[in-house]
């Protein structure tokens, strides 16, 4: 079986990006909303005492920087939860499915383009707040966010990760969803399993050292491959075109 | 326009569309039964049929967004199967009745993003070629929200011409435009076909289909006729003779029970008679003969004229009263 062209996965990409460019709401929410993620994190380091020892000044800025992390979980859930099903509910999705474009190529495309904005906001979120830290907090406490290399490191590498995993979450129910509504409140429900490891790791249940960022990482990553692919199954052409589910064919099923 | 695909046997296919015995049920609910027919490279053949005929859904299907249920097709020269989905949908082009265009997209936004998923090359040739075509070339870069139901459907045909398509399936492609945009629609329609490009029209709207279609299918869940529309009308009524006099006739019988081209008569309104006919060109100076010869005041004789829509109804109506015993 041939795997997904790029043109078309790229098309796909260009055209909701666009679309989203074109959406006021989208995009007035993508530059305000990680914004509120920097307020409890600066205020933090900003009212911090300096005085307590270097120990207990890294266990104090840990929870503030993956607090951060919860930027690239909550951004993309709502657009990834809205591309199929909004599709659908435009009345676009039947004069997609009636080209060469492959169900694989499709979701790619999708998580591609919620990817893109996703990235690109929280590294320069994070990149904001060290840069603030930098200068102007007190320099113990500066020192003891810049002490934290594994926490800074889970931050920038699981930043795509667990974006991957929202995406792959809000896809697989706006492909399974009949309503964007629907759609859109069980999308954020991908943000639980990142909050309760960031509250494990807060409250010193999980150690942040680079072995366990790691070994996170990777599993992950793993997931995310995978619901990808479970994602490209789920979606069910005749029933996202008819609102019915697939009967048995005697023929084999046409759903490329 | 594209050929006759060339199959891998190395053999030229000879029809755009061959389908057998083609079944699509939705649960225990028949969408369409054990259709078959045959549609020519370069035709234009008409669908027609009531709401829930199953016609959309049979575009549907041979348009590979549905699984058959039982049956086989060949579209474009590839049979209809799970792996050659893309390659035939590489080949034809569909248009729903619902043009789906991105409203806060260009008319050339959408245009280029469609041509990215046919995968063509100077798609900027190919879109302006599409949309002269469809005379929007001055509306290229209006926001298609901003456009007319009209002027959407027009962008909507314009997509269906990007990729140079094999067969054309638009479903009810006038559906909600106004007759002059219905006019420039048939237009395009009778250009393609000029063009030799081959064109799987389903509609409600049997004057369109009359005027457009080189044959016709009547599908009412599985398929009631397929012919040329001059051959339905020849298959489904009889021949007849329209008499109309300018003041009833006092007994009509005497005058026509006796002629023997005439086979029987029967009386419409005051003064008009239709009289069932093997030979209209025979029957006709006859029955003029015997009109004169009685003194009736003959204001015409013409033979009638069936409409697609007369074997249209005769057809859906056998279906209705047959649900109806």
């Amino acid at each position: 079986m041939r795997g997904p062209d790029t043109t078309r996965v790229l098309a796909v990409m260009r055209k909701e990006l666009l679309e989203y460019r074109r959406t006021r709401a989208i995009v007035v929410t993508m530059i305000i909303f990680p914004f509120f993620f920097l307020i409890e994190p600066i205020v933090s380091i900003f009212v911090a005492s300096p005085s307590g020892s270097a120990a207990s000044l890294d266990k104090f800025v840990t929870f503030p920087l993956l607090y951060m992390l919860l930027v690239p979980v909550v951004m993309p859930s709502t657009l990834a939860a809205y591309s199929v099903v909004g599709e659908r509910e435009q009345g676009t999705l039947e004069p997609l499915l009636t080209t060469p474009l492959r169900t694989s190529e499709l979701i790619l495309g999708k998580a591609a383009a919620v990817m893109v904005p996703t990235m690109v906001l929280s590294y320069s979120l994070y990149v904001l707040f060290l840069l603030c830290v930098q200068l102007f907090a007190h320099p113990a406490i500066s020192s003891a966010v810049f002490h934290e290399g594994p926490v800074l490191l889970a931050l920038f590498l699981f930043a795509p990760l667990v974006a991957g995993w929202a995406i792959v979450v809000g896809l697989a129910v706006s492909v399974r969803a009949n309503d964007v509504r629907v759609a859109q409140q069980l999308g954020a429900l991908a943000s639980f399993p990142i909050v309760a490891v960031v509250l494990l790791m807060a409250v010193g249940v999980i150690h942040a050292t680079f072995g366990v960022a790691f070994a996170f990482a990777l599993v992950i990553l793993a997931i995310d491959l995978r619901a990808l692919r479970i994602v490209s199954r789920m979606f069910n052409r005749e029933r996202l075109v008819t609102g019915t589910k697939a009967t048995r064919s005697r023929t084999r099923r046409v759903s490329p | 326009m594209s050929a006759p695909p060339t199959l891998s046997h190395g053999t030229t296919s000879e029809s755009a569309l061959v389908v057998s015995n083609l079944t699509k049920r939705f649960g225990d609910r028949t969408a369409f039964s054990e259709i078959s027919f045959e549609v020519g490279y370069g035709e234009v053949f008409g669908f027609l049929g009531p709401n829930g005929a199953g016609k959309t859904t049979t575009v549907r299907t041979l348009g590979t967004l549905l699984a058959p249920t039982s049956g086989s097709a060949t579209v474009a020269g590839i049979p209809l199967s799970a792996d050659n989905g893309v390659e035939i949908r590489q080949r034809i082009a569909i248009m729903p009745e619902s043009p789906g265009l991105y409203l806060r997209l260009t008319v050339t936004e959408n245009l280029e993003f469609f041509a990215g998923l046919y995968g063509l090359h100077q798609p900027t040739a190919r879109i302006k070629d599409a949309l002269e075509a469809v005379n929007l070339a001055d509306r290229a870069s209006d926001l298609c929200g901003g456009l007319s139901k009209g002027l959407r459907q027009r962008v909507g045909l314009a997509r269906t011409l990007l990729s140079d398509p094999a067969i054309m399936f638009l479903d009810e492609p006038t559906s909600g435009l106004d007759p002059v945009a219905s006019l420039e629609v048939h237009n395009l329609i009778i250009g393609l076909r000029q063009k030799g490009v081959t064109i799987f029209l389903t509609t409600h709207r049997l004057d369109e289909a009359e005027k457009l279609c080189d044959r016709v299918a009547i599908m009412n869940q599985s398929l009631r006729t397929v012919g040329r529309p001059d051959e339905l009308r020849e298959r489904l009524f009889k021949k007849a003779l329209v008499v109309r006099t300018l003041a009833p006739l006092s007994d009509p019988d005497k005058i026509f029970a006796h002629l023997a081209a005439v086979e029987n008569w029967r009386s419409e309104e005051p003064g008009s008679y239709v009289l069932s006919v093997s030979d209209p060109n025979v029957a006709a100076p006859e029955v003029a003969r015997s009109l004169v010869g009685a003194g009736a005041d003959v204001l015409s004789i013409a033979e009638a004229q069936h409409s697609l829509e007369d074997v249209y109804l005769e057809l859906i109506n056998d279906d209705v009263e047959a649900t109806k015993s």
